[in-house]
């Protein structure tokens, strides 16, 4: 935030356009660059499913916690996963808060 | 090839942002400066560089006719009267039957690194077929944009484009630079361009009325040697381009009044 943003916030005035260019040119690229016109939203929830359907058949996870996501950084797009795993299927239990591994 | 010559693609994606008058003011730039210099006008279905530096009245061959060896490249050359040290070849013309093949933008390429230290190779804008063709004869690239939306969103398209061939490096001119604007935020900075691209920046120009008349008179700004805003910015690129240890030009300073200081002093970061 600079001295501008926080005057205008006090003030409760607009804030500069230069920042709103700036939001609205990410998202568009973010977009551009995985080119949409070969990875829609359906395609990327259809991918999102089948990742899940092959990880669950090894361990288990927890479903409410799952986050699919595209993410940019210095021109390079990531697909980034965060699937917590609840228990292997086998019968490992992890626990992810103290991170402490029961073993068999 | 005998030369170590530097062939330099100067493309945009979006229309209008400035490839053509920066050509010409590269061109003539570099030549003034003592190296042969070759301009390429790669866009023969809309040219334009022949007007800017006001050679137009003086083509009568184009690079089609070099390879239907209808002519001598020589013959096809345009040398500038005022600056004989740049030469200027037109890919085609509007009327041309056939169309360039990237091989023959490659084969031209060729031809003009026998003669020249650098060869500027004003391209087409869009990312189709024109800019492909212009892409083949390179090995360098500049970026031109605009500090707003359309031409970096277009810019990146080209960056990815050309991420994927053989060019290195592939520098930034951010063009049309508002430092009052910018020091107001209303206006991307120059940051936020080279950021956003992730290209390092080659140099910035700033808006100009003197580039309108030079280009109603057909003689580039570093032609005339005048101290315009502009034309300085032009220098200080063309100087960055051929290995100069120099600063870019800063917009901020460029703007003096109290102020813009106290603008300025307003977009210092608190958190």
């Amino acid at each position: 935030m600079t001295l501008r943003d926080l005057i205008n916030k006090l003030l409760g005035r607009e804030t500069a356009s230069a920042n709103t260019a700036r939001e609205r040119l990410q998202l568009v690229l973010a977009h551009d660059r995985v080119d949409m016109s070969t990875l829609t939203t359906d395609l990327l929830d259809k991918m999102r499913r089948e990742i899940l359907d092959v990880v669950a058949k090894y361990v288990e996870i927890d479903f409410d916690e799952v986050a699919v996501s595209l993410e940019t950084e210095d021109r390079m797009t990531a697909l980034v996963a965060n699937l917590p795993i609840k228990r292997t299927i086998s019968g490992e239990i992890k626990l992810k808060d103290n991170n402490k591994k029961t073993s068999k | 090839m005998a030369k170590n010559t530097r062939t330099i693609l100067i493309c945009s994606g979006k229309g209008g942002v400035g490839k053509t008058t920066l050509t010409a003011n590269l061109g003539i730039a570099l030549a003034n400066s003592g190296s042969s210099t070759a301009v390429l006008d790669a866009d023969f279905g809309l040219r334009n560089l022949d007007l800017l530096l006001g050679l137009e009245n003086r083509i009568i061959y184009t690079a089609q006719d070099v390879l239907d060896k209808n002519c001598r490249l020589d013959q096809a050359l345009v040398r500038h009267k005022q600056e004989p040290n740049l030469a200027l070849l037109p890919a085609g013309d509007p009327r041309m039957l056939d169309w360039m093949k990237p091989e023959d933008m490659k084969k031209i390429s060729a031809l003009l690194s026998e003669k020249f230290d650098y060869v500027l190779v004003d391209c087409p804008a869009g990312v189709e077929d024109g800019f492909k063709n212009a892409l083949a004869a390179c090995n360098e690239a500049i970026v031109v944009t605009n500090p707003e939306l359309s031409a970096v969103r277009d810019a990146d398209r080209v960056v990815g484009i050309l991420n994927t061939c053989d060019i290195q490096p592939i520098q930034l001119v951010v063009n049309r630079v508002r430092p009052k604007m910018m020091a107001n935020q209303e206006m991307l900075t120059i940051d936020d361009v080279t950021s956003i691209l992730s290209l390092p920046l080659l140099g910035i120009v700033l808006e100009d009325e003197q580039v309108i008349i030079s280009t109603n008179r057909g003689e580039p700004l570093t032609l005339s040697g005048k101290k315009s805003p502009a034309s300085k910015c032009y220098l200080n690129v063309s100087q960055r381009l051929a290995g100069a240890d120099i600063p870019v030009i800063d917009p901020n300073k460029e703007s003096k009044s109290l102020k813009d200081k106290f603008m300025n002093l307003m977009q210092t970061k608190i958190f």
